[in-house]
Protein backbone atom coordinates (compact mmCIF):
# COMPACT_ATOMS: atom_id res chain seq x y z
CA UNK A 1 0.00 0.00 0.00
CA UNK A 2 1.37 3.18 -1.03
CA UNK A 3 -1.63 5.44 -0.13
CA UNK A 4 -2.71 5.35 2.84
CA UNK A 5 -5.97 7.25 4.63
CA UNK A 6 -3.80 9.88 5.49
CA UNK A 7 -2.13 10.63 2.63
CA UNK A 8 -5.87 10.53 0.84
CA UNK A 9 -6.77 13.49 3.74
CA UNK A 10 -3.35 15.49 2.54
CA UNK A 11 -4.20 15.42 -1.00
CA UNK A 12 -7.69 16.33 -0.75
CA UNK A 13 -6.74 19.02 1.27
CA UNK A 14 -4.26 20.50 -1.09
CA UNK A 15 -7.31 20.28 -4.14
CA UNK A 16 -9.91 21.43 -1.57
CA UNK A 17 -12.16 18.36 -1.81
CA UNK A 18 -13.87 17.48 1.21
CA UNK A 19 -14.96 13.91 0.83
CA UNK A 20 -17.19 11.91 2.73
CA UNK A 21 -16.16 9.00 4.91
CA UNK A 22 -17.04 6.30 1.94
CA UNK A 23 -15.15 8.21 -0.54
CA UNK A 24 -12.10 8.28 0.84
CA UNK A 25 -11.90 4.52 1.87
CA UNK A 26 -12.64 4.22 -1.75
CA UNK A 27 -9.91 6.57 -2.99
CA UNK A 28 -7.44 4.79 -0.75
CA UNK A 29 -8.32 1.43 -2.76
CA UNK A 30 -8.39 3.16 -6.59
CA UNK A 31 -5.32 5.46 -6.04
CA UNK A 32 -3.52 2.09 -4.90
CA UNK A 33 -4.51 -0.17 -7.85
CA UNK A 34 -3.80 2.99 -10.02
CA UNK A 35 -0.50 3.28 -8.86
CA UNK A 36 0.36 0.17 -8.73
CA UNK A 37 -0.28 -0.13 -12.28
CA UNK A 38 1.97 3.04 -13.34
CA UNK A 39 4.78 1.86 -11.15
CA UNK A 40 5.79 -0.16 -14.43
CA UNK A 41 7.09 3.11 -15.16
CA UNK A 42 9.61 2.01 -13.28
CA UNK A 43 11.08 -0.99 -15.49
CA UNK A 44 12.02 1.95 -17.97
CA UNK A 45 15.73 3.70 -17.61
CA UNK A 46 15.05 7.07 -17.90
CA UNK A 47 18.26 8.71 -16.26
CA UNK A 48 19.25 10.68 -19.78
CA UNK A 49 16.34 11.77 -20.86
CA UNK A 50 14.63 14.93 -21.13
CA UNK A 51 11.25 15.50 -19.95
CA UNK A 52 8.46 16.62 -22.61
CA UNK A 53 5.96 18.93 -21.15
CA UNK A 54 4.28 19.97 -24.58
CA UNK A 55 4.59 18.99 -28.55
CA UNK A 56 4.62 22.98 -29.86
CA UNK A 57 7.77 23.52 -29.37
CA UNK A 58 8.39 21.21 -32.58
CA UNK A 59 6.42 22.73 -35.40
CA UNK A 60 5.79 26.23 -36.33
CA UNK A 61 9.03 27.98 -34.00
CA UNK A 62 12.30 29.82 -34.70
CA UNK A 63 14.37 26.80 -33.96
CA UNK A 64 17.66 28.93 -34.10
CA UNK A 65 16.12 30.75 -30.68
CA UNK A 66 15.94 29.40 -27.05
CA UNK A 67 13.37 29.39 -24.53
CA UNK A 68 10.13 31.52 -25.02
CA UNK A 69 12.14 33.05 -28.51
CA UNK A 70 10.73 30.22 -30.22
CA UNK A 71 7.44 31.03 -29.74
CA UNK A 72 8.19 34.96 -30.90
CA UNK A 73 5.28 34.48 -33.14
CA UNK A 74 2.33 34.63 -30.72
CA UNK A 75 3.82 37.74 -29.48
CA UNK A 76 1.02 40.05 -28.99
CA UNK A 77 1.27 44.10 -28.48
CA UNK A 78 0.52 45.69 -24.94
CA UNK A 79 -2.56 47.09 -25.87
CA UNK A 80 -5.68 48.21 -23.61
CA UNK A 81 -8.33 46.81 -25.74
CA UNK A 82 -6.62 43.57 -27.55
CA UNK A 83 -7.77 40.96 -29.75
CA UNK A 84 -11.21 40.95 -28.17
CA UNK A 85 -12.43 43.59 -26.15
CA UNK A 86 -12.55 43.08 -22.57
CA UNK A 87 -16.32 41.75 -21.01
CA UNK A 88 -18.74 44.16 -19.71
CA UNK A 89 -19.32 44.39 -16.25
CA UNK A 90 -22.73 42.84 -16.85
CA UNK A 91 -21.61 39.68 -18.72
CA UNK A 92 -18.55 38.98 -16.25
CA UNK A 93 -20.93 38.89 -13.76
CA UNK A 94 -23.77 37.23 -14.98
CA UNK A 95 -22.51 33.64 -14.34
CA UNK A 96 -22.00 34.37 -10.65
CA UNK A 97 -23.80 32.38 -7.67
CA UNK A 98 -24.01 35.58 -5.87
CA UNK A 99 -23.10 39.14 -6.74
CA UNK A 100 -24.23 42.94 -6.00
CA UNK A 101 -23.86 44.46 -9.42
CA UNK A 102 -20.15 45.15 -9.08
CA UNK A 103 -18.40 43.04 -7.16
CA UNK A 104 -18.52 38.92 -7.06
CA UNK A 105 -19.57 37.94 -3.34
CA UNK A 106 -18.52 35.29 -1.07
CA UNK A 107 -18.42 34.26 2.47
CA UNK A 108 -16.39 35.67 5.56
CA UNK A 109 -12.54 35.20 4.13
CA UNK A 110 -10.65 35.48 7.67
CA UNK A 111 -11.84 32.38 9.42
CA UNK A 112 -11.75 33.50 13.57
CA UNK B 1 -32.47 12.26 -44.29
CA UNK B 2 -30.17 9.22 -43.01
CA UNK B 3 -26.63 9.31 -44.31
CA UNK B 4 -27.21 12.60 -45.27
CA UNK B 5 -23.26 13.92 -45.98
CA UNK B 6 -22.20 17.64 -45.87
CA UNK B 7 -22.04 17.97 -49.91
CA UNK B 8 -25.59 16.63 -50.26
CA UNK B 9 -26.84 18.55 -47.54
CA UNK B 10 -25.54 22.02 -48.92
CA UNK B 11 -26.09 21.50 -53.07
CA UNK B 12 -29.91 19.95 -51.83
CA UNK B 13 -30.56 23.99 -50.00
CA UNK B 14 -27.91 25.50 -52.77
CA UNK B 15 -30.67 23.95 -55.81
CA UNK B 16 -33.37 25.09 -53.71
CA UNK B 17 -34.94 21.58 -53.17
CA UNK B 18 -35.08 22.01 -49.57
CA UNK B 19 -34.37 24.31 -46.77
CA UNK B 20 -32.00 24.76 -43.88
CA UNK B 21 -34.84 25.46 -41.96
CA UNK B 22 -36.77 22.19 -43.29
CA UNK B 23 -33.36 20.01 -42.37
CA UNK B 24 -32.58 21.59 -39.24
CA UNK B 25 -36.28 20.88 -38.55
CA UNK B 26 -35.60 17.32 -39.84
CA UNK B 27 -32.93 16.85 -37.54
CA UNK B 28 -34.86 18.10 -34.58
CA UNK B 29 -38.02 15.79 -35.22
CA UNK B 30 -35.67 12.63 -35.52
CA UNK B 31 -33.88 13.54 -32.01
CA UNK B 32 -37.55 13.67 -30.65
CA UNK B 33 -38.26 10.42 -31.67
CA UNK B 34 -34.90 9.24 -30.92
CA UNK B 35 -32.89 10.69 -28.65
CA UNK B 36 -35.35 9.79 -25.15
CA UNK B 37 -33.68 6.09 -25.99
CA UNK B 38 -30.13 7.50 -26.95
CA UNK B 39 -29.41 10.63 -24.98
CA UNK B 40 -27.18 12.15 -27.46
CA UNK B 41 -27.55 15.60 -26.65
CA UNK B 42 -27.80 17.89 -23.39
CA UNK B 43 -29.24 21.22 -24.75
CA UNK B 44 -30.36 21.98 -28.11
CA UNK B 45 -30.15 25.83 -29.03
CA UNK B 46 -33.28 25.57 -31.65
CA UNK B 47 -33.27 29.51 -31.88
CA UNK B 48 -29.66 30.17 -33.18
CA UNK B 49 -29.59 26.94 -35.29
CA UNK B 50 -33.10 28.48 -37.37
CA UNK B 51 -32.01 32.11 -37.28
CA UNK B 52 -29.00 30.62 -38.77
CA UNK B 53 -30.88 28.54 -41.47
CA UNK B 54 -32.78 31.46 -42.40
CA UNK B 55 -29.95 33.45 -43.24
CA UNK B 56 -28.65 30.43 -45.06
CA UNK B 57 -32.15 30.29 -46.61
CA UNK B 58 -31.80 33.56 -47.59
CA UNK B 59 -28.60 33.49 -49.74
CA UNK B 60 -29.76 30.22 -51.75
CA UNK B 61 -33.02 32.49 -52.52
CA UNK B 62 -30.63 35.80 -53.50
CA UNK B 63 -28.34 32.59 -55.92
CA UNK B 64 -25.54 33.14 -53.68
CA UNK B 65 -23.12 30.32 -53.81
CA UNK B 66 -23.45 29.09 -50.02
CA UNK B 67 -20.08 28.60 -47.69
CA UNK B 68 -18.66 25.00 -47.34
CA UNK B 69 -20.87 23.52 -44.56
CA UNK B 70 -24.05 26.11 -45.82
CA UNK B 71 -27.38 24.69 -44.11
CA UNK B 72 -24.84 21.68 -42.50
CA UNK B 73 -26.73 20.69 -38.84
CA UNK B 74 -24.34 20.26 -36.58
CA UNK B 75 -24.08 19.06 -33.28
CA UNK B 76 -21.18 20.47 -30.56
CA UNK B 77 -19.74 18.85 -27.71
CA UNK B 78 -20.38 20.24 -24.55
CA UNK B 79 -17.26 20.69 -23.71
CA UNK B 80 -16.95 23.89 -26.22
CA UNK B 81 -18.35 27.24 -25.34
CA UNK B 82 -21.09 28.86 -26.99
CA UNK B 83 -22.44 32.34 -26.56
CA UNK B 84 -25.38 32.37 -24.73
CA UNK B 85 -25.80 28.32 -24.95
CA UNK B 86 -25.73 26.07 -21.66
CA UNK B 87 -22.29 24.83 -21.73
CA UNK B 88 -21.62 22.28 -19.07
CA UNK B 89 -18.98 20.10 -19.95
CA UNK B 90 -21.53 17.24 -18.63
CA UNK B 91 -20.48 18.19 -15.30
CA UNK B 92 -23.36 19.79 -12.31
CA UNK B 93 -20.62 22.07 -11.26
CA UNK B 94 -21.17 23.85 -14.52
CA UNK B 95 -24.93 23.12 -14.72
CA UNK B 96 -26.03 26.75 -15.35
CA UNK B 97 -23.08 28.04 -16.53
CA UNK B 98 -24.10 30.51 -19.81
CA UNK B 99 -20.26 31.27 -21.75
CA UNK B 100 -20.11 35.04 -22.94
CA UNK B 101 -18.50 34.03 -25.76
CA UNK B 102 -17.93 31.11 -28.66
CA UNK B 103 -15.32 28.51 -28.71
CA UNK B 104 -13.22 29.38 -31.89
CA UNK B 105 -13.75 26.17 -33.81
CA UNK B 106 -17.54 26.68 -33.61
CA UNK B 107 -17.01 30.04 -34.86
CA UNK B 108 -15.32 28.68 -37.86
CA UNK B 109 -17.55 25.86 -38.05
CA UNK B 110 -20.78 28.83 -38.27
CA UNK B 111 -18.37 31.14 -40.62
CA UNK B 112 -19.07 28.25 -42.98
CA UNK B 113 -22.39 28.37 -42.63
CA UNK B 114 -23.08 25.31 -40.81
CA UNK B 115 -26.26 25.01 -38.12
CA UNK B 116 -25.40 24.13 -35.00
CA UNK B 117 -28.56 21.89 -33.29
CA UNK B 118 -27.37 21.81 -29.91
CA UNK B 119 -24.78 20.49 -27.37
CA UNK B 120 -23.34 16.84 -27.05
CA UNK B 121 -23.32 14.54 -24.07
CA UNK B 122 -20.08 13.99 -23.01
CA UNK B 123 -18.53 11.74 -19.78
CA UNK B 124 -17.64 14.87 -16.92
CA UNK B 125 -14.98 17.33 -18.17
CA UNK B 126 -14.35 14.30 -20.92
CA UNK B 127 -13.01 12.22 -18.26
CA UNK B 128 -14.40 8.74 -19.61
CA UNK B 129 -14.05 6.05 -22.07
CA UNK B 130 -17.88 4.70 -21.73
CA UNK B 131 -20.03 8.15 -21.66
CA UNK B 132 -21.16 6.63 -18.49
CA UNK B 133 -19.29 9.77 -15.90
CA UNK B 134 -22.14 12.07 -17.64
CA UNK B 135 -23.56 13.87 -14.73
CA UNK B 136 -26.65 14.28 -16.35
CA UNK B 137 -27.42 11.01 -18.37
CA UNK B 138 -25.50 8.49 -19.69
CA UNK B 139 -25.13 7.72 -23.36
CA UNK B 140 -26.77 4.55 -25.38
CA UNK B 141 -25.01 3.22 -28.41
CA UNK B 142 -27.19 3.54 -31.15
CA UNK B 143 -26.11 0.39 -33.00
CA UNK B 144 -27.07 -1.57 -29.45
CA UNK B 145 -29.02 0.42 -26.75
CA UNK B 146 -27.66 -2.04 -24.36
CA UNK B 147 -24.06 -0.90 -24.95
CA UNK B 148 -22.03 2.60 -24.36
CA UNK B 149 -21.21 4.30 -27.30
CA UNK B 150 -17.34 5.00 -26.20
CA UNK B 151 -16.06 8.54 -24.53
CA UNK B 152 -15.64 10.80 -24.03
CA UNK B 153 -17.50 12.54 -26.92
CA UNK B 154 -19.90 9.53 -26.57
CA UNK B 155 -22.80 12.11 -27.71
CA UNK B 156 -21.06 13.64 -30.47
CA UNK B 157 -20.33 9.64 -32.01
CA UNK B 158 -24.35 8.35 -31.44
CA UNK B 159 -25.51 11.91 -32.96
CA UNK B 160 -23.57 11.30 -35.98
CA UNK B 161 -24.33 7.70 -36.06
CA UNK B 162 -28.15 7.64 -35.18
CA UNK B 163 -28.47 10.94 -37.94
CA UNK B 164 -29.36 13.28 -35.43
CA UNK B 165 -26.59 15.58 -36.97
CA UNK B 166 -24.38 15.43 -40.38
CA UNK B 167 -21.31 15.66 -38.63
CA UNK B 168 -19.93 17.17 -35.18
CA UNK B 169 -17.21 17.96 -33.13
CA UNK B 170 -15.33 16.23 -29.97
CA UNK B 171 -12.47 16.66 -28.27
CA UNK B 172 -10.05 14.37 -27.77
CA UNK B 173 -7.63 13.77 -24.76
CA UNK B 174 -6.46 10.49 -24.57
CA UNK B 175 -8.77 8.74 -27.07
CA UNK B 176 -12.33 10.51 -26.68
CA UNK B 177 -13.03 10.91 -30.23
CA UNK B 178 -11.23 7.98 -31.92
CA UNK B 179 -13.06 5.50 -29.81
CA UNK B 180 -16.69 6.53 -29.58
CA UNK B 181 -16.09 6.64 -33.79
CA UNK B 182 -14.91 2.79 -33.52
CA UNK B 183 -17.78 1.87 -31.41
CA UNK B 184 -20.90 3.56 -32.83
CA UNK B 185 -19.11 2.72 -36.63
CA UNK B 186 -18.45 6.77 -37.53
CA UNK B 187 -15.31 8.61 -38.73
CA UNK B 188 -13.21 10.16 -36.20
CA UNK B 189 -10.32 12.47 -36.01
CA UNK B 190 -7.78 13.56 -33.92
CA UNK B 191 -5.78 16.43 -35.94
CA UNK B 192 -2.34 17.47 -35.10
CA UNK B 193 -1.98 19.13 -31.43
CA UNK B 194 -2.22 22.96 -32.80
CA UNK B 195 -3.88 22.30 -35.68
CA UNK B 196 -6.80 23.60 -34.60
CA UNK B 197 -6.85 25.97 -31.97
CA UNK B 198 -8.11 25.22 -28.56
CA UNK B 199 -9.52 28.72 -27.22
CA UNK B 200 -12.85 28.21 -25.96
CA UNK B 201 -12.16 24.72 -25.41
CA UNK B 202 -13.08 23.51 -21.50
CA UNK B 203 -9.68 22.65 -20.62
CA UNK B 204 -9.44 19.07 -19.38
CA UNK B 205 -5.09 18.53 -20.03
CA UNK B 206 -3.82 21.19 -22.16
CA UNK B 207 -0.80 19.69 -23.55
CA UNK B 208 -3.12 16.81 -24.71
CA UNK B 209 -6.48 18.31 -25.57
CA UNK B 210 -7.27 18.28 -29.68
CA UNK B 211 -10.82 19.63 -31.05
CA UNK B 212 -11.61 17.34 -34.30
CA UNK B 213 -14.90 16.02 -35.97
CA UNK B 214 -17.19 13.20 -36.51
CA UNK B 215 -18.74 12.42 -39.37
CA UNK B 216 -20.24 9.98 -41.71
CA UNK B 217 -17.54 10.26 -44.24
CA UNK B 218 -13.68 10.61 -44.56
CA UNK B 219 -14.46 13.50 -46.73
CA UNK B 220 -16.97 15.14 -44.84
CA UNK B 221 -13.92 14.61 -41.50
CA UNK B 222 -11.94 16.56 -44.14
CA UNK B 223 -14.28 19.52 -44.76
CA UNK B 224 -14.68 20.22 -41.26
CA UNK B 225 -11.34 19.85 -40.35
CA UNK B 226 -10.30 22.29 -43.27
CA UNK B 227 -12.61 24.50 -42.23
CA UNK B 228 -11.65 24.61 -38.31
CA UNK B 229 -7.73 24.73 -39.17
CA UNK B 230 -5.43 26.86 -38.52
CA UNK B 231 -3.64 29.82 -36.45
CA UNK B 232 -5.93 31.36 -34.36
CA UNK B 233 -3.79 34.48 -32.13
CA UNK B 234 -6.24 33.23 -29.20
CA UNK B 235 -4.95 30.23 -28.82
CA UNK B 236 -0.72 30.68 -28.88
CA UNK B 237 -0.42 26.49 -29.01
CA UNK B 238 -2.45 26.83 -32.94
CA UNK B 239 0.46 26.36 -35.05
CA UNK B 240 1.79 29.47 -37.30
CA UNK B 241 1.25 26.49 -40.58
CA UNK B 242 -0.61 26.94 -43.80
CA UNK B 243 -3.41 24.73 -44.62
CA UNK B 244 -3.54 22.38 -46.91
CA UNK B 245 -6.84 21.41 -49.14
CA UNK B 246 -7.75 18.03 -47.45
CA UNK B 247 -10.32 17.63 -49.46
CA UNK B 248 -8.20 18.03 -52.81
CA UNK B 249 -5.34 15.90 -51.13
CA UNK B 250 -7.98 12.80 -50.81
CA UNK B 251 -8.15 12.02 -54.10
CA UNK B 252 -4.28 11.38 -54.60
CA UNK B 253 -3.73 7.59 -54.93
CA UNK B 254 -2.40 5.83 -52.18
CA UNK B 255 -0.52 3.46 -54.64
CA UNK B 256 3.32 3.31 -52.67
CA UNK B 257 2.59 4.44 -49.77
CA UNK B 258 4.16 2.47 -46.93
CA UNK B 259 2.34 1.37 -43.70
CA UNK B 260 3.63 0.76 -40.47
CA UNK B 261 2.28 -2.38 -38.40
CA UNK B 262 3.53 -2.18 -35.01
CA UNK B 263 3.45 -6.00 -33.34
CA UNK B 264 2.79 -3.80 -29.99
CA UNK B 265 -0.58 -3.12 -30.96
CA UNK B 266 -2.05 -6.82 -31.33
CA UNK B 267 -0.51 -8.02 -28.25
CA UNK B 268 -1.97 -9.53 -25.17
CA UNK B 269 -6.04 -8.02 -24.52
CA UNK B 270 -6.86 -8.03 -28.22
CA UNK B 271 -10.35 -8.78 -28.94
CA UNK B 272 -10.14 -11.72 -31.95
CA UNK B 273 -12.66 -10.38 -33.90
CA UNK B 274 -11.05 -6.62 -33.69
CA UNK B 275 -7.72 -8.62 -34.73
CA UNK B 276 -9.41 -10.33 -38.11
CA UNK B 277 -10.95 -7.19 -38.80
CA UNK B 278 -8.04 -4.89 -38.86
CA UNK B 279 -5.87 -7.76 -40.22
CA UNK B 280 -8.15 -7.78 -43.38
CA UNK B 281 -7.76 -4.06 -43.62
CA UNK B 282 -4.74 -3.89 -43.67
CA UNK B 283 -5.06 -7.10 -46.72
CA UNK B 284 -7.31 -4.51 -48.25
CA UNK B 285 -4.39 -1.62 -48.32
CA UNK B 286 -1.89 -4.18 -49.75
CA UNK B 287 -4.30 -4.97 -52.47
CA UNK B 288 -4.42 -1.29 -53.25
CA UNK B 289 -1.11 -0.83 -54.03
CA UNK B 290 0.32 0.56 -50.70
CA UNK B 291 3.37 -1.31 -48.69
CA UNK B 292 3.03 -2.67 -45.26
CA UNK B 293 6.13 -2.31 -43.61
CA UNK B 294 6.66 -3.76 -39.78
CA UNK B 295 7.82 -0.97 -37.42
CA UNK B 296 8.45 -0.81 -33.37
CA UNK B 297 6.79 1.13 -30.87
CA UNK B 298 8.93 -0.41 -28.12
CA UNK B 299 7.60 1.69 -25.35
CA UNK B 300 3.30 1.13 -26.29
CA UNK B 301 3.01 -0.71 -22.83
CA UNK B 302 4.06 2.59 -20.58
CA UNK B 303 2.20 4.74 -22.34
CA UNK B 304 -1.29 4.72 -20.17
CA UNK B 305 0.66 4.67 -17.04
CA UNK B 306 2.07 8.09 -18.33
CA UNK B 307 -0.89 9.05 -19.69
CA UNK B 308 -2.71 8.75 -16.49
CA UNK B 309 0.24 10.92 -14.97
CA UNK B 310 0.27 14.10 -17.05
CA UNK B 311 -3.54 14.22 -18.06
CA UNK B 312 -4.50 14.25 -13.98
CA UNK B 313 -1.59 15.91 -13.30
CA UNK B 314 -2.86 18.71 -15.55
CA UNK B 315 -6.33 18.19 -15.02
CA UNK B 316 -5.91 18.86 -11.23
CA UNK B 317 -4.36 22.34 -12.30
CA UNK B 318 -7.07 23.35 -14.87
CA UNK B 319 -9.98 22.45 -12.49
CA UNK B 320 -8.97 24.23 -9.81
CA UNK B 321 -10.69 27.28 -11.70
CA UNK B 322 -13.83 25.40 -10.14
CA UNK B 323 -14.14 27.67 -6.66
CA UNK B 324 -18.04 28.81 -6.73
CA UNK B 325 -17.14 32.27 -6.93
CA UNK B 326 -17.49 33.15 -10.77
CA UNK B 327 -19.21 30.98 -12.86
CA UNK B 328 -19.63 27.71 -11.52
CA UNK B 329 -21.75 26.01 -8.80
CA UNK B 330 -21.87 27.26 -4.89
CA UNK B 331 -23.17 25.12 -2.56
CA UNK B 332 -25.98 26.48 -0.30
CA UNK B 333 -25.44 27.20 3.22
CA UNK B 334 -21.82 27.58 3.33
CA UNK B 335 -20.14 29.85 6.45
CA UNK B 336 -16.42 30.60 5.25
CA UNK B 337 -14.53 31.17 2.08
CA UNK B 338 -12.51 27.21 2.48
CA UNK B 339 -15.90 25.44 3.60
CA UNK B 340 -17.49 27.47 0.14
CA UNK B 341 -14.76 25.33 -1.90
CA UNK B 342 -14.42 22.26 -0.34
CA UNK B 343 -18.27 21.69 -0.09
CA UNK B 344 -18.86 23.35 -4.14
CA UNK B 345 -16.56 21.00 -5.55
CA UNK B 346 -17.57 17.68 -3.12
CA UNK B 347 -21.01 18.58 -4.73
CA UNK B 348 -20.32 19.97 -7.97
CA UNK B 349 -17.82 17.05 -9.18
CA UNK B 350 -18.75 13.43 -9.91
CA UNK B 351 -16.47 10.87 -8.52
CA UNK B 352 -14.30 10.16 -11.60
CA UNK B 353 -13.30 13.73 -12.08
CA UNK B 354 -12.30 13.61 -8.01
CA UNK B 355 -10.50 10.29 -8.76
CA UNK B 356 -8.36 11.74 -11.00
CA UNK B 357 -7.92 15.54 -9.31
CA UNK B 358 -6.75 13.48 -6.34
CA UNK B 359 -4.10 11.58 -8.63
CA UNK B 360 -3.26 14.10 -10.24
CA UNK B 361 -2.82 16.48 -6.89
CA UNK B 362 -0.92 13.47 -5.33
CA UNK B 363 1.20 13.33 -8.42
CA UNK B 364 2.36 16.63 -8.49
CA UNK B 365 2.85 16.61 -4.28
CA UNK B 366 5.97 17.75 -2.78
CA UNK B 367 8.21 14.27 -2.21
CA UNK B 368 6.37 12.82 -5.47
CA UNK B 369 7.02 14.79 -8.35
CA UNK B 370 9.94 13.48 -9.71
CA UNK B 371 8.84 9.69 -9.08
CA UNK B 372 5.65 10.39 -10.92
CA UNK B 373 5.02 13.63 -12.89
CA UNK B 374 8.77 14.11 -13.78
CA UNK B 375 9.00 10.37 -14.83
CA UNK B 376 6.03 10.21 -17.27
CA UNK B 377 7.10 13.18 -18.92
CA UNK B 378 10.59 11.58 -19.85
CA UNK B 379 7.91 8.40 -20.82
CA UNK B 380 6.55 10.77 -22.96
CA UNK B 381 9.51 11.48 -24.87
CA UNK B 382 10.42 8.18 -25.13
CA UNK B 383 6.95 7.35 -27.05
CA UNK B 384 7.55 10.84 -28.88
CA UNK B 385 10.45 8.94 -30.16
CA UNK B 386 9.54 5.85 -30.93
CA UNK B 387 6.92 7.59 -33.60
CA UNK B 388 9.56 9.39 -34.79
CA UNK B 389 11.64 6.54 -35.53
CA UNK B 390 8.76 4.34 -37.11
CA UNK B 391 7.97 7.44 -39.38
CA UNK B 392 11.26 7.90 -40.76
CA UNK B 393 10.53 4.36 -42.45
CA UNK B 394 6.45 4.35 -42.81
CA UNK B 395 3.91 7.55 -43.83
CA UNK B 396 1.73 6.06 -41.79
CA UNK B 397 0.56 3.11 -39.35
CA UNK B 398 -2.49 1.08 -39.19
CA UNK B 399 -3.86 -0.24 -35.75
CA UNK B 400 -6.60 -1.65 -34.37
CA UNK B 401 -8.78 1.55 -32.68
CA UNK B 402 -9.71 -0.29 -29.43
CA UNK B 403 -8.83 -3.49 -27.93
CA UNK B 404 -12.59 -4.58 -28.14
CA UNK B 405 -15.96 -3.43 -29.63
CA UNK B 406 -18.57 -1.31 -27.57
CA UNK B 407 -18.99 -2.68 -24.23
CA UNK B 408 -21.79 -3.02 -22.25
CA UNK B 409 -23.37 0.01 -20.00
CA UNK B 410 -22.05 -0.85 -16.08
CA UNK B 411 -19.40 -3.71 -17.42
CA UNK B 412 -16.50 -1.53 -16.54
CA UNK B 413 -17.56 1.41 -14.51
CA UNK B 414 -16.64 0.06 -11.13
CA UNK B 415 -13.38 -0.55 -12.19
CA UNK B 416 -11.44 2.91 -13.12
CA UNK B 417 -8.64 0.63 -13.95
CA UNK B 418 -10.25 -1.65 -16.70
CA UNK B 419 -11.81 1.73 -18.14
CA UNK B 420 -8.47 3.33 -18.63
CA UNK B 421 -7.22 0.42 -20.56
CA UNK B 422 -9.79 1.04 -22.81
CA UNK B 423 -7.41 3.90 -24.29
CA UNK B 424 -4.81 1.77 -25.18
CA UNK B 425 -4.53 2.12 -28.22
CA UNK B 426 -4.99 5.97 -28.40
CA UNK B 427 -3.76 7.59 -25.94
CA UNK B 428 0.12 7.51 -27.67
CA UNK B 429 -0.93 9.65 -30.23
CA UNK B 430 -2.32 12.36 -27.81
CA UNK B 431 1.07 12.47 -25.58
CA UNK B 432 3.10 12.63 -29.17
CA UNK B 433 0.81 15.19 -30.73
CA UNK B 434 0.68 12.68 -33.95
CA UNK B 435 -2.80 13.06 -36.02
CA UNK B 436 -4.95 9.88 -35.81
CA UNK B 437 -8.58 8.82 -37.60
CA UNK B 438 -10.58 5.83 -36.91
CA UNK B 439 -12.73 4.57 -39.61
CA UNK B 440 -15.17 1.27 -39.64
CA UNK B 441 -13.70 -1.64 -40.65
CA UNK B 442 -16.47 -4.19 -40.28
CA UNK B 443 -18.56 -5.93 -37.26
CA UNK B 444 -18.55 -8.01 -35.02
CA UNK B 445 -20.82 -11.59 -34.84
CA UNK B 446 -23.03 -9.70 -32.51
CA UNK B 447 -23.06 -6.38 -35.53
CA UNK B 448 -21.30 -4.12 -33.38
CA UNK B 449 -18.71 -1.98 -35.43
CA UNK B 450 -15.39 -2.43 -35.28
CA UNK B 451 -12.92 0.88 -35.85
CA UNK B 452 -9.55 1.31 -37.96
CA UNK B 453 -7.25 3.42 -36.53
CA UNK B 454 -4.50 5.15 -38.83
CA UNK B 455 -1.89 7.44 -37.36
CA UNK B 456 0.21 10.17 -39.23
CA UNK B 457 3.21 12.63 -38.72
CA UNK B 458 3.03 15.43 -37.23
CA UNK B 459 0.50 18.22 -39.63
CA UNK B 460 0.14 15.85 -42.17
CA UNK B 461 -3.30 14.39 -41.78
CA UNK B 462 -4.01 14.51 -45.21
CA UNK B 463 -2.10 11.28 -45.89
CA UNK B 464 -4.22 9.70 -42.93
CA UNK B 465 -7.22 11.48 -44.82
CA UNK B 466 -6.04 9.81 -48.01
CA UNK B 467 -4.92 6.49 -46.94
CA UNK B 468 -8.82 6.36 -44.73
CA UNK B 469 -10.72 7.44 -48.09
CA UNK B 470 -9.02 5.23 -49.79
CA UNK B 471 -9.92 1.98 -47.31
CA UNK B 472 -13.43 3.61 -47.25
CA UNK B 473 -13.79 3.87 -50.75
CA UNK B 474 -12.47 -0.10 -51.61
CA UNK B 475 -14.35 -1.18 -48.48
Amino acid sequence: MKVTEKDVAYVADLANLELSSDERTGMVRDLNSILDYIDRLNELDTSNVEPMAQVSDRYGVDQSRQGSERFAYANRKDVVEGLRKSLSQAAALANAPDADGTFFRVPKVIER
Amino acid sequence: MPSLTIDAARSTVQQRKTTALALAESHYARIEKEDRQIGAYLTLCKERALDQADRIDRMAAEGKPLPPLGGVPVGIKDVMSTRGVRTTAGSKILGHYIPPFDCTAVARLESAGAVVLGKTNCDEFAMGSSNENSAFRPVHNPRDLTRVPGGSSGGSAAAVAADMAVVALGSDTGGSIRQPAAFCGVVGLMPTYGRVSRYGLIAFASSLDHIGPLAKTVKDAAIVLRTIAGRDPMDSTSADLPVPDYVAELEKSVCGLRIGVAKEYFAEGLDDEVRHAVESAIDKLKSLGCEVVPVSLPHTPYAIPAYYLIATAEASANLARYDGVRYSYRAPGVKTLSEMYRRSRDEGFGAEVKRRIMLGTYALSAGYYDAYYLKAQKVRTLLTRDFDEAFRKVDAIVTPTSPTAAFRLGEKSNDPLAMYLADIYTVTADLAGIPGISIPCGETKEKLPIGLQVLGKHFDESTILRVAHAYEQAA
